[in-house]
């Protein structure tokens, strides 16, 4: 009876076994060796020339900036949804996920069109007579395409975490004394950590590594460390250095994770 | 008596279409044990709701010590809550809990700590500040909620069902520890409650709720040797309800029979509704009763039996320490001042009247 239920495990030990484990330990090996096999740190050592110095320092900056203007519009967001009734939520939290079931790439190409130097919102301005925007292929458009695709996966764990506090723990704040603003910075904010760290490393994990929002809203003259990555793989066809590069970026993510680790140990924050 | 601390006056609130509380008025008194007892949906916690601030009466006003405070924000007020579920801050120690409302009021560490420790000891918890909420059981979690709002010193403690959570043993010692907190504060306590055992336990005064409507107000004793009605009568406690006739003054007609009572003034040959308590019931020989029947069930419920018995096509509840077998005849006798006359209600609607006081 055991070894039956421990087969249904199978499927799934198969999956992840090929298509995780492998692919990682062949990144690793790849990462710590050279094209005739040898070992060798020099691929890890990349990261230190300037440039790629410079796309890791422009990488971190842009998703830190992002991942907390996604906290701050995501926030006040959260909490009124947390405060409504169940029927009129769903229906803006529905308004909030619709985007996210068309294609990432399509809605990124939808930014390209609106931000070009002749797009739609330049025309519109233009017919105001009023100056144009220039943000396409400036750091200003990656962030804008990282805040627009990622806000959702800041508001739905805070959001969670809001619903989940017991009305009445809020309302014993205010029985004691404490106006609106005091419940909310000493009660309804701490509660809510788990959500926020959750959010944080949510947004923050797929800003740094994307390669995409960069390369259609920055032009090909800004480089992230996603983009440098992708082109060791495909323009240099160097795996080397691109596994090392790659190595070097999980060790942020695996920071993040063990920030979650510490902070949301019931699970909460990702319960969704 | 002492003097009327809070006044509630013509109070109306509903929720969507369903009418919660409907013109109620009730004052409570200077260090007054009050409870709200009635089942679920008849509206006593949100009366509470409204002492406490949450919620805002559609009608009506909610007066303290003299002032309006209908509209007045929770925090202004001088009155503090324990829930239901305790609502305490798990992400602070049991202290820092117990804090909370004097660090908002910016008092001093030192009067901060003293009033710590004094509250910790009222609660018999001494020794807890550093511990965290996760790790204090559910009647310590409680403990630790009126602990938090009685350090700030209320005028008025408002609780709201602050017992339904625990367990029957723990129940019985929180009763007595309440009353032991309320004679030692000195305040005036607000207790919501469905158990009737409890509200006879603790209070001073008992105010019987039902569809927005008070039945009654009055001691215990009142409420349970005097119910004005049947639903009084029925929720508070086991009872034998029977319709009857009422001869004349100190005269009942119950199920055919006379029986001799105490209560004058119903008038000649009207019907009235007669309570008798199960434990009033004594069973006697066939000879010696007012009725004879025949007992159908025994239960044994540890200090007492509880007996049916089969007499004039009525199931007579009966309580008694003394066990008479299944099918054996006995007879039943009732002293006078245990048979206990309500006024019959005179259609569907007036099941639910509001009681003058």
């Amino acid at each position: 009876m055991k070894n039956k239920k421990k087969l249904l495990a199978g499927p799934y030990l198969f999956w992840s076994v090929s298509f995780t484990i492998i692919p990682l330990l062949m990144i690793v090996y790849y990462a710590l060796t050279d094209k005739t096999g040898a070992f060798t740190l020099q691929n890890l050592a990349k990261i230190t020339t300037p440039e790629n110095l410079k796309a890791l320092g422009l990488s971190l900056l842009l998703s830190a900036l992002s991942t907390l203007i996604c906290l701050l519009l995501a926030y006040p967001l959260a909490l009124i949804l947390s405060n409504r009734q169940v029927n009129q939520t769903s229906f803006i939290v529905l308004i909030f996920i619709l985007p996210m079931w068309m294609n990432f790439l399509l809605r990124t190409l939808a930014w390209q069109t609106l931000l070009e130097k002749n797009g739609v919102i330049n025309s519109v301005l233009g017919f105001f007579h009023l100056p144009p925007l220039q943000i396409i292929n400036t750091p200003y458009a990656i962030i804008l395409g990282m805040v627009y695709n990622f806000l959702p996966f800041m508001v739905l764990p805070i959001y969670n975490v809001l619903v989940k506090i017991d009305k009445d723990v809020i309302n014993a704040a205010l029985d004691l004394g404490a106006t609106r603003a005091q419940t909310l910075w000493k009660v309804i904010i701490p509660l809510s950590i788990p959500g926020i760290i959750s959010g944080i490393t949510m947004v923050f994990i797929p800003a740094l590594t994307t390669f995409v929002i960069s390369d259609l809203l920055g032009g090909s003259k800004i480089l992230l460390i996603g983009n440098i990555i992708e082109q060791e793989f495909k323009q240099s066809s160097n795996w080397n250095v691109g596994s090392g590069l790659s190595l070097i970026l999980m060790v942020f993510i695996l920071l993040s994770m063990a920030l979650i680790g510490k902070y949301d140990k019931d699970g909460e924050g990702t319960a969704f | 008596m002492a003097n009327k601390l809070i006044d509630i006056v013509n109070v109306s609130k509903s929720f969507d279409d369903n009418l919660v509380l409907d013109e109620l008025n009730l004052y409570i008194r200077e260090n007054e044990f009050l409870t709200l007892l009635g089942p679920s949906g008849c509206g006593k916690t949100t009366l509470l709701r409204i002492l406490g601030g949450f919620e805002t009466p559609d009608k009506g006003r909610v007066i303290f010590e003299g002032q309006d405070i209908t509209n007045l924000a929770p925090n202004k007020r001088q009155l503090n809550t324990v829930f239901q579920k305790y609502a305490l801050f798990t992400h602070m120690t049991i202290a820092d809990n117990i804090a909370f409302g004097l660090k908002i009021k910016g008092k001093s560490k030192a009067y901060i700590n003293d009033k710590i420790k004094y509250a910790l000891k009222l609660v018999n918890l001494d020794g807890y500040e550093n511990r965290s909420v996760d790790s204090l059981s559910g009647g310590q979690q409680q403990r630790i909620a009126i602990a938090r709002a009685i350090v700030n010193e209320p005028k008025v403690l408002l609780l709201d069902e602050p017992l339904g959570a625990l367990d029957l043993k723990l129940r019985q010692d929180m009763q007595y520890e309440l009353i032991r907190l309320k004679n030692e504060l000195g305040i005036t306590f607000i207790y919501v409650t469905h158990d009737q055992e409890e509200a006879l336990t603790m209070s001073d005064t008992i105010v019987v709720m039902n569809q927005g409507y008070i039945q009654q107000i009055g001691t215990p004793e009142d409420i349970y040797n005097e119910p004005e009605n049947a639903f009084v009568a029925d929720f508070i406690g086991d009872s034998n309800i029977i319709s009857a006739r009422m001869v004349r003054d100190k005269l009942v007609n119950i199920l055919g029979v006379d029986f001799e009572c105490v209560d004058t003034g119903f008038g000649e040959n009207k019907p009235v509704d007669v309570v008798i308590r199960p434990e009033d019931i004594d069973l006697v020989a066939p000879e010696k009763g007012i009725i004879t029947g025949i007992v159908t069930h025994v239960i044994f419920k540890g200090v007492h039996y509880e007996m049916e018995v089969m007499a004039n096509n009525y199931e007579w509840l009966v309580h008694s320490t003394d066990m008479f077998p299944v099918d054996s005849v006995v007879g039943i006798w009732v002293n006078p001042f245990d048979i206990q006359i309500m006024k019959k209600p005179e259609s569907e609607d007036e099941e639910a009247v509001i009681i003058e006081e």
